[in-house]
């Protein structure tokens, strides 16, 4: 059996290319958006380093639900999705250095509450400011990173920790109830964090004068569906070089269903948000979908429709499909850049107001994904691909849905 | 349906079933069905069950709902009585969606639901022959169909051999029936013949 995994010299290559990639569109972007075209680059960055750092976060979710719900299925892998949050603390670091340069940058067109000027002429704003101001921003911020890093963190070290200990029942039940503990507290702060305030002050502010209360369960869903699929593409991909002994189509087959309710469960949110706006049909509010819906965006907006809702829910319907290596691969990177593209209409409308060819945008997301193959593979040889000491892990051997 | 010849033999044990129904399938006999107190996992494979349609069926009653919704609400609105509410369009496909959903939900589920007592022969007032009085309590039934190139002397030896215990022999209607189990079937009045070998 191979437990221990080695980086293959493809993977490492790839990873380093797609950096590059990265790095390269980078510094066009430097050179190519200057004055007053560097919205676009500041766009683009926010809605990289904020989607990537939600959909790797999403693997701490992952784990935190499953040992909440005592689930056992998921043990033989868990591992990968340990490995994927451990790029958390990385991206967290890249989002804050970002989001500080749009707030003392001294620039406000992405957050133009940041400007005391605007927030004095506009009664919106002053009536906002107790809540969107700079000071605020920033110490919900780093609260809120602080905290994910710290359970991040916390949960791979009890885990890997976990490894040294023995097989006995009374183990067994202290390792399940501070599994139980970190991953209760962590559900409580991702729940306050990426289920209300973060992608309001991060995202939403960027059209300051609209508010939706749907819109942080509708980054959630999103960030979340494309967190699954990150974890099947990784799972996959273990299992076609021969790791994962245990993990079968069985898990496989949950994964998809996974990604299937979850795909539907964001066209919930997306329709939900849109009807109660169409319907009241307020300036205020309709605002924000004007330019999405009747302006240039519109096709985007109904492709994001079509590749996220559409897409999967006819995929992923058959059971052969979920259970499917090359399928299941096929529609987790189809959701992924689906969801990509959702950010991108989330963040771009309100700040570059005209739809271009995302060629700059796309070559950052190519640089984060190659991080992120490069950091996650990184992780997944520091250590043993099955938790051996965990008691679930028959159950997830014997797995069978 | 018709009435046919039954050899019945009663399980203790999962352990003792599971091997017991694939010798059956390999000695060729025609399995009728086997009765659990619990869902077995695995056993409808042993068996040779195949896959079944009824989520085909339930697309099919979706898409039903779905179509239904939708040109329903749509000729009501722009054909039949079209009305002015609050300025909106006469074909308002926002507002339409949840009812579209809850119509595409209530049709798959009720249609699955008629669909799968309809394939698994249940329905109020409707009968099926009890094989054995504890088949509904917590011991493991097989029943195996008497055909024209069977010999009932020989399953009843299988039988006791692979491990079944109050082996019998019936003769009895395989379908469902509408009736009175007192009147026409009598599985608790009827003293079953054992023929423990």
């Amino acid at each position: 059996m191979k437990d221990q995994f080695v980086v293959p010299a493809r993977l490492k290559k790839t990873s380093f290319v797609l950096m590059g990639v990265g790095l390269l569109t980078l510094l066009i972007g430097l050179v190519a958006f200057r004055g007053e075209h560097s919205t676009r680059f500041w766009a683009g960055l926010l809605q990289n380093s904020s989607f990537f750092l939600l959909i790797t976060l999403a693997s701490t979710f992952f784990i935190a639900a499953t040992t909440l719900a005592h689930g056992g299925w998921q043990i033989a892998f868990r591992r990968v999705p340990e490995a994927i949050s451990m790029a958390v603390p990385v991206l967290a670091a890249i989002l804050f250095v970002v989001v500080m340069i749009l707030v003392f940058g001294g620039r406000d067109d992405i957050y133009h509450w940041v400007n005391p000027h605007h927030v004095a002429e506009d009664k919106i704003l002053t009536w906002k400011s107790a809540f969107l101001n700079k000071g605020f921003f920033t110490i919900a911020t780093i609260i809120t990173l602080g905290l994910w890093v710290f359970f991040t963190v916390r949960l791979r070290k009890m885990s890997i920790e976990e490894d040294g200990w023995d097989l006995r029942p009374e183990t067994g039940r202290k390792l399940l109830w501070r599994n139980t503990v970190v991953c209760g507290g962590f559900l409580v702060v991702f729940t306050l964090s990426v289920g209300s305030t973060t992608p309001w002050i991060w995202l939403m502010s960027i059209d300051a004068h609209w508010f939706s209360t749907m819109y942080s369960w509708y980054t959630f869903a999103s960030t979340w569906v494309s967190g699954l699929a990150l974890i099947s593409l990784f799972v996959v991909y273990l299992k076609k070089h021969g790791y994962l002994t245990f993990v079968t189509e069985e898990h496989l087959h949950d994964l998809g269903k996974f990604m299937f309710a979850f795909s539907i469960f964001w066209t919930y949110l997306w329709f939900s948000q849109y009807m109660l706006i169409w319907y009241a049909n307020m300036p205020e509010e309709t605002e924000y979908f004007q330019p999405r819906v009747w302006g240039q965006w519109r096709p985007i907006f109904f492709l994001n429709l079509l590749i996220n809702f559409i897409t999967p829910l006819l995929f992923l319907m058959k059971r052969d499909t979920k259970r499917n290596y090359t399928a299941v691969v096929f529609i987790a990177i189809v959701i992924i850049f689906g969801h990509w593209l959702d950010f991108w209409q989330m963040v771009s409308p309100g700040t570059v107001k005209d739809l271009v060819f995302p060629w700059f945008e796309f070559g950052l997301g190519l640089g984060f994904v190659g991080l992120i193959i490069f950091l996650v593979a990184n992780q997944l040889t520091k250590a043993a691909l099955v938790p051996k000491n965990h008691p679930y892990l028959k159950e997830s051997i014997v797995h069978h849905t | 349906m018709a009435v046919k010849k039954f050899v019945v033999g009663l399980f203790d044990d999962e352990a003792v079933l599971f091997p017991a129904v694939k010798k059956v399938r390999t000695a060729g006999y025609k399995l009728h069905d086997v009765y659990t107190p619990f869902p077995v996992h695995g056993l409808d494979h042993a068996m040779g069950l195949r896959e079944t349609s009824l989520h085909t069926a339930g697309f099919i009653y979706g898409i039903t709902g779905t179509t239904t919704a939708l040109s329903f609400m749509s000729w009501i609105f722009n054909v039949d009585w079209p009305l002015n509410i609050g300025g909106k369009p006469h074909f308002p496909l926002p507002a339409f969606i949840p009812i579209t959903f809850e119509l595409t939900v209530l049709f798959a589920a009720v249609g699955m639901v008629y669909t799968f007592c309809y394939l698994c022969q249940l329905m109020p007032f409707v009968k099926k022959h009890i094989f054995h009085p504890r088949q509904t309590d917590d011991k493991f039934v097989m029943v195996i169909e008497v055909t024209e190139k069977t010999n009932a002397e020989e399953v009843k030896s299988f039988l006791a051999a692979a491990g079944a215990q109050d082996i019998n022999e019936q003769k009895a209607e395989a379908g469902w029936w509408f009736g009175r189990w007192d009147k026409d079937d009598e599985p608790y009045l009827r003293k079953i013949q054992t023929t423990n070998a």
